[in-house]
């Protein structure tokens, strides 16, 4: 099948708000009939753990919308970050938007590659193990294996 | 509104879930069936448009019912 369009993604965000982008272009281009592989490095690994605890932080983020104005000093105290994670989680949920979960299942099932930056994993001293299954490990060179015949690629 | 082989209830859920759904259920049909689509999600106008030019399959129908947005999608 040459004649199938391809895309490349470079995933590099650990954040919830950072892991959708991925997931939702890799899953809906798979359903549109796209070859895809995604490469996870850096932070983007943690979107490839078999237990996600991504979290979502206003800090440094003036564009985030807030339920009323809060100074930054209060948005740094502890709980901040899990209470805004848990209100975004649940907002989520309310307006039909998939979870990071179900997104990354529907890519698994439609056979979108999911490919691990060894140079990261050990860097961060991850273990293989601590990844769904599926996923291949590889560097730099694997990468342009793929993105360098491919017809679109994203750097997130 | 025309005949269909097989509904898809898509109410509620948000990009990129319908057309995700939609893909599903498509593949299971046969050539020439006939899937009917329900959304809520106002992008899904464009979006089931874009899907079935980029697939192939074919858009017999798009509009509204009800206050929602109802789409018949013939497998290619």
């Amino acid at each position: 099948m040459s004649e199938q369009k391809k895309m490349a993604i470079i995933a590099t965000k650990g954040t919830l708000d950072w892991a959708y982008p991925p997931f939702i272009l890799g899953s809906t281009a798979a359903a549109l009939g796209y070859d895809v592989e995604i490469f996870f490095t850096f932070y983007g690994l943690q979107c490839l753990r078999k237990n996600l605890d991504l979290q979502v932080t206003s800090i440094g983020n003036p564009g985030m919308p807030m339920p009323m104005p809060m100074p930054v000093l209060l948005q740094a105290l502890p709980g901040m970050q899990w209470m805004m994670t848990t209100m975004m989680k649940s907002k989520m949920k309310s307006k039909g938007v998939a979870s990071i979960e179900e997104l990354r299942e529907l890519c698994q099932e439609a056979e979108v590659r999911m490919v691990a930056c060894q140079m990261t994993v050990d860097l961060f001293d991850f273990n293989q193990n601590d990844f769904i299954e599926g996923v291949e490990f590889a560097g730099a060179a694997k990468f342009f294996e793929f993105a360098g015949t491919a017809d679109i690629t994203l750097y997130i | 509104m025309a005949s269909f082989d097989q509904e898809l209830d898509a109410s509620g859920l948000n990009c990129p879930l319908p057309i995700l759904r939609a893909k599903k259920a498509i593949t299971q049909l046969s050539v020439g069936q006939v899937l009917r689509v329900v959304a809520t999600d106002p992008g899904s106008v464009k979006d089931f448009e874009a899907f079935c030019n980029q697939t192939g399959n074919e858009l017999l129908e798009s509009g509204e019912e009800a206050g929602k947005f109802v789409f018949l999608i013939k497998k290619s």
